[in-house]
């Protein structure tokens, strides 16, 4: 098959963040400048989200075996380019006290921002593998990236170690499933395995080949019990690292084992039923109940992550059973609040910190409503989001959940949800209730609403879009469910 | 519309409220008492409204969320209006009580006060369930808020403990509101959450008993019943007194109200093969709580089981489902929100004075606070059942109608008058009569009722004499709407039973 132009256009979005990553190479080879590095990384993310939201009413096409351009890829491009851009402008105050330079974390970021666009396109095991070590590699570096700093992020190099090595393993996981199923089928392609497939797979090829497969995925979302990574590596990256890690390099892969799940049908295997119910089941249960005895805030949001990635599996699950894409719309619309809501939770504890010195204690936040009460009060509807409360944009996802889960008469993991929110409820408040103590007498950190007009900014934006959302979400469930038919 | 103004002028009064307090501390207060001022003004023009389409007053019905077939469904009748008016006075009185005892922050407070009676204002006019549901638990951080600011020394825990309770109930029933939207799918083809849609909706007997059972717990924990109340005296003895005149007044009543409006209407056959049970629960809890409330030494934990005590002739009342029962449900959840209310704001102007609630503590404190004391008095008799106020009506037809359906309960129910009287009298004794002791507190600020205080205990009782000798005013209200769920449940157990 020959290549023509017009075959290109398709691939706007990721050639516009791939030639931003070129493009910023030579920048930074030329002269570096830090804020010119952060207005060209913008400027290109910004090109991606605008191509993609434009091309995505009429886009849809199979190109090359590897990549779909579809609404749904196009729509979560979107969401990554767009989540990508509030990480840069998190990232600019926290990197500016750095003594090293700078201008190569966001060579980093957009690289990885690439990896992610090609995992959310993709529906073929080579462009998952791809997009996936494009994605991690960049990752590697970019939680490892203030390694000189004194103080700062604790222990950078040691996460990266961390991450660096349990990811290779569980990514050989995923090529040996995955090699395994070629064996016996020799497409890598995700349709060859459906039902309808000329050559399927046997029950016990399926078992071994997919399990390993499932195994690998799980622990790039760190669910149970793949998750034993994810509060160390959380707390050694640089926070606006560990936000990215935690909101566009789950969502990339979790659109991945959503496609995966949905067009392979793999669900038929009740092996994969089984281990995929115990595995949501593990991932709320060890999520709520370890982040209970957690002091540090990125914890928290690890152990919580692994949790919300446990309720996202019941809707992966409820697909299988159910007729409507109320489950697909249910795992679309709550990968949306999810990344809104962690986004908003990380980029508060962020423009507090910098590079240098990391506030990370639930009790360096004690207070806060009385000195910064903007900032406390965006930090108090993430949280409020995260827990389901309604008025926010968690409410509707959970919503969303609750009735994929009724559809597909999944009671047991309905009351495994219902008991894990309320624990949840324990370790969300109690972070509430500590921005509400009196404030110490010596604050722990100034307030910094003046230096960071634009992470501040970003904040407020992502606060209303939660609230927005929460009340009146009618136009994006519209939209979520256009797109969720082309899955 | 109006009730639309009603619960966006309470919204939009927080938020002025919170920013308000940068010009003067002293603006919230104010700003807080006019949005309610204004609410209930609001409401009294429902209140010569003509019944136009059945027995609905005012209704208002716009698409919200079209994929799940949720609209924005408000509609008030008789039964709705009675409650509004409840909130919007007790919301007032509650301002009132915490006009000069919330001195800190006070900006966030009346903000919190205010979206919380907003959000019950929506769960008495939401007729979609979802929104319903949203109302429910859109008063649950807020009034979180006040406990765990405002409250006293164990405030962290009790507030905790509410919000566990209520918000993990809850989550049971939007599960059983989900699958009942589901049930309406499957059988008419389009998704809806709307109150009359999912009437019509019919299943088999077992699955309608769970559906309701995740209703009934939601409604119970927050009314409360045994064995779901171990959150109330908790969140009554740490709550500010505003706070508790809010809970003990308006948010119980939102449970039973629930019960009213959605158990059993939406599941008739269940609630009438479950009725023996919850009536049973109901006579446990008046009899359980009066014993337990005898044996308290703190005075808030003392008025909180006695609350859950009179809750219980609600729950009773529902049960039995017949017109003067129902009548009289209501009527105590009026009679009781005004008398639980007023006990409250005493005891915490008590401990406002003299910084305690141990009862082991005080002693002879007619001679002092005469005033104060005759008002204890009163409100004190008016909650155990006196001939001739509020209390006395509602739980006296209550039982009447319970009488008709199940008699050993009622039998049994009974008895908690009598309970009621010792524990009530026993509390006045305590206090009011004996010897003057004051070894234990400083009785320096230890005045009587001031006028803005002898104001609002005079305004709430007149409310009880006037539920006790014209209590018709209220009956005819609330008839035409219990008429038309009475025939509406009959109609389709009939069916049932003939089927």
């Amino acid at each position: 098959m020959t290549m023509t132009l017009a075959d290109l256009v398709p691939l706007l979005p990721l050639l516009i963040v791939s030639s931003t990553a070129v493009l910023l190479m030579l920048q930074i080879g030329i002269r570096r400048s830090h804020k010119v590095t952060v207005v060209i990384a913008l400027s290109g993310l910004l090109l991606a989200t605008v191509v993609a939201v434009l091309m995505m009413p009429t886009m849809n096409q199979q190109l090359t075996p590897l990549l779909i351009i579809d609404q749904y890829s196009l729509f979560f491009t979107a969401v990554c380019c767009a989540a990508a851009m509030v990480i840069v402008i998190l990232s600019y105050p926290y990197l500016s006290r750095l003594d090293d330079d700078k201008d190569e974390y966001y060579l980093l970021l957009v690289i990885a921002t690439v990896g992610a666009i090609v995992m959310v396109s993709s529906n073929h095991f080579v462009s998952t593998i791809l997009g996936l070590e494009t994605l991690s590699m960049s990752l590697y570096g970019m939680v490892a990236y203030p390694l000189h700093s004194k103080e700062s992020a604790k222990y950078p190099l040691e996460a990266a170690v961390k991450y660096l090595v349990l990811s290779a393993v569980s990514s050989s996981f995923m090529l040996f499933g995955m090699a395994l199923i070629y064996a016996q089928t020799g497409t890598l392609a995700f349709s060859s395995l459906d039902s309808d497939a000329a050559v399927s797979l046997s029950d016990s090829y399926a078992i071994v080949g997919v399990l390993l497969l499932i195994s690998g995925m799980a622990f790039k979302l760190s669910l149970a019990p793949f998750h034993m990574w994810t509060p160390d590596v959380y707390e050694g990256s640089p926070l606006p690292a560990t936000a990215y890690l935690a909101t566009i390099g789950k969502t990339a892969m979790f659109v991945v084992l959503l496609r995966f799940v949905i067009v392979t049908e793999a669900l038929r295997y009740e092996a994969v039923m089984i281990v995929f119910s115990l595995i949501a089941v593990l991932s709320i249960l060890a999520g709520n109940v370890l982040a209970l005895l957690q002091n540090s805030l990125k914890r928290i949001l690890a152990y919580s992550s692994i949790a919300h990635m446990g309720y996202l599996i019941i809707a992966v699950i409820a697909s299988y059973f159910a007729t409507s894409t109320i489950s697909i719309e249910a795992v679309t619309f709550y990968l949306l609040a999810y990344m809104i809501m962690s986004l908003g939770a990380f980029g508060v504890a962020s423009v507090v910190s910098s590079s240098e010195k990391e506030f990370d204690l639930v009790s360096d936040y004690q207070g806060l409503f009385w000195r910064d009460p903007w900032l406390a009060l965006i930090f108090t509807g993430m949280l409020l989001s995260l827990a389901g409360i309604p008025l926010t944009i968690g409410f509707i996802g959970k919503f969303y959940l609750f009735f994929a889960g009724v559809e597909s008469a999944l009671w047991v993991l309905l009351l495994v949800l219902v008991v894990g929110s309320g624990i949840g409820l324990f370790y969300y408040l109690r972070i509430v209730y500590h921005l509400l103590l009196p404030a110490p007498t010596r604050p722990q950190f100034p307030s910094a609403a003046n230096e960071n007009l634009g992470a501040y900014g970003v904040l407020t934006i992502l606060f209303l879009l939660l609230l927005l959302l929460g009340v009146y979400p009618a136009r994006l469930m519209t939209l979520i469910e256009t797109v969720a038919a082309f899955i | 519309m109006i009730l639309v103004a009603l619960i966006g002028i309470l919204f939009l009064g927080g938020v002025l409220a919170w920013l308000s307090e940068r010009l003067d501390s002293k603006l919230p207060r104010v700003i807080a008492l006019a949005a309610l001022v204004l609410d209930l003004l609001l409401m009294l023009t429902l209140l010569g409204g003509d019944s136009a389409d059945g027995s609905w007053i005012v209704a208002l019905n716009v698409q919200w969320l079209p994929r799940f077939g949720i609209s924005f469904h408000l509609a008030a009748d008789g039964l709705s209006v009675l409650l509004l008016l409840l909130t919007a006075f007790l919301g007032i009185i509650a301002v009132g009580s915490a006009w000069i005892e919330i001195t800190e922050r006070s900006g966030f407070f009346y903000f919190n006060l205010l979206w919380t009676l907003a959000g019950v204002l929506g769960v008495f006019t939401a007729l979609d369930l979802f929104l319903f549901f949203f109302f429910w638990e859109v008063m649950l951080i807020p009034m979180y808020f006040i406990i765990a600011i405002w409250g006293h020394e164990n405030k962290n825990y009790a507030a905790m403990k509410f919000f566990l309770f209520t918000q993990v109930t809850g989550m049971l029933m939007l599960v059983a509101i989900l699958t009942l939207a589901y049930f309406h799918y499957i059988q008419f083809g389009f998704f809806s959450f709307d109150y009359f849609d999912l009437l019509r909706v019919t299943t088999s007997s077992a699955v309608e008993m769970w559906i309701m059972l995740g209703f009934f717990v939601a409604f119970t924990t927050k009314l409360p019943i045994v064995p779901f109340h171990s959150w109330l005296p908790d969140a009554h003895s740490q709550a500010p007194t505003a706070g508790s005149v809010i809970l003990a007044g308006v948010l119980l009543k939102t449970g039973a109200y629930g019960l009213i409006r959605f158990a059993v209407p939406l599941f008739p056959v269940a609630s009438l093969n479950f009725a023996p049970i919850a009536m049973a629960l109901a006579a446990l809890s008046i009899l359980y709580c009066a014993k337990v409330a005898f044996a308290q030494t703190d005075l808030k934990r003392l008025i909180a089981y006695t609350s859950v005590s009179h809750m219980g002739f609600v729950l009773l009342g529902i049960y039995a489902w017949n017109e003067i029962a129902l009548q009289g449900a209501v009527m105590t959840m009026l009679a009781h929100g005004l008398s639980a209310a007023a006990l409250f704001m005493l005891a915490g102007s008590l401990q406002h004075r003299i910084h305690t609630r141990d009862m082991r503590d005080m002693g002879g404190f007619w001679a002092k606070v005469p005033r104060m004391s005759a008002v204890a008095l009163f409100f004190s008799i008016a909650a155990l059942g006196m001939p001739g106020l509020g209390n006395f009506i509602g739980e006296f037809l209550a039982l009447l109608g319970a009488f008709q359906s199940n008699l050993p309960m009622t039998v049994l129910a009974t008895f908690g008058l009598i309970f009621a009287s010792v524990y009530s009298l026993w509390v006045i004794q305590k206090i009011f009569h004996g010897e003057y002791s004051n070894s234990k507190f400083n009785d320096s600020h230890l005045s009587d009722l001031s006028r803005r205080e002898l104001a609002y205990f005079g305004a709430m009782i007149l409310g009880l004499v006037w539920m006790g000798m014209y209590p018709q005013s209220f009956l005819d209200l609330t008839a035409i709407a219990l008429q038309g769920l009475l025939a509406g449940t009959q109609e389709l157990v009939s069916t049932v039973v003939q089927n």
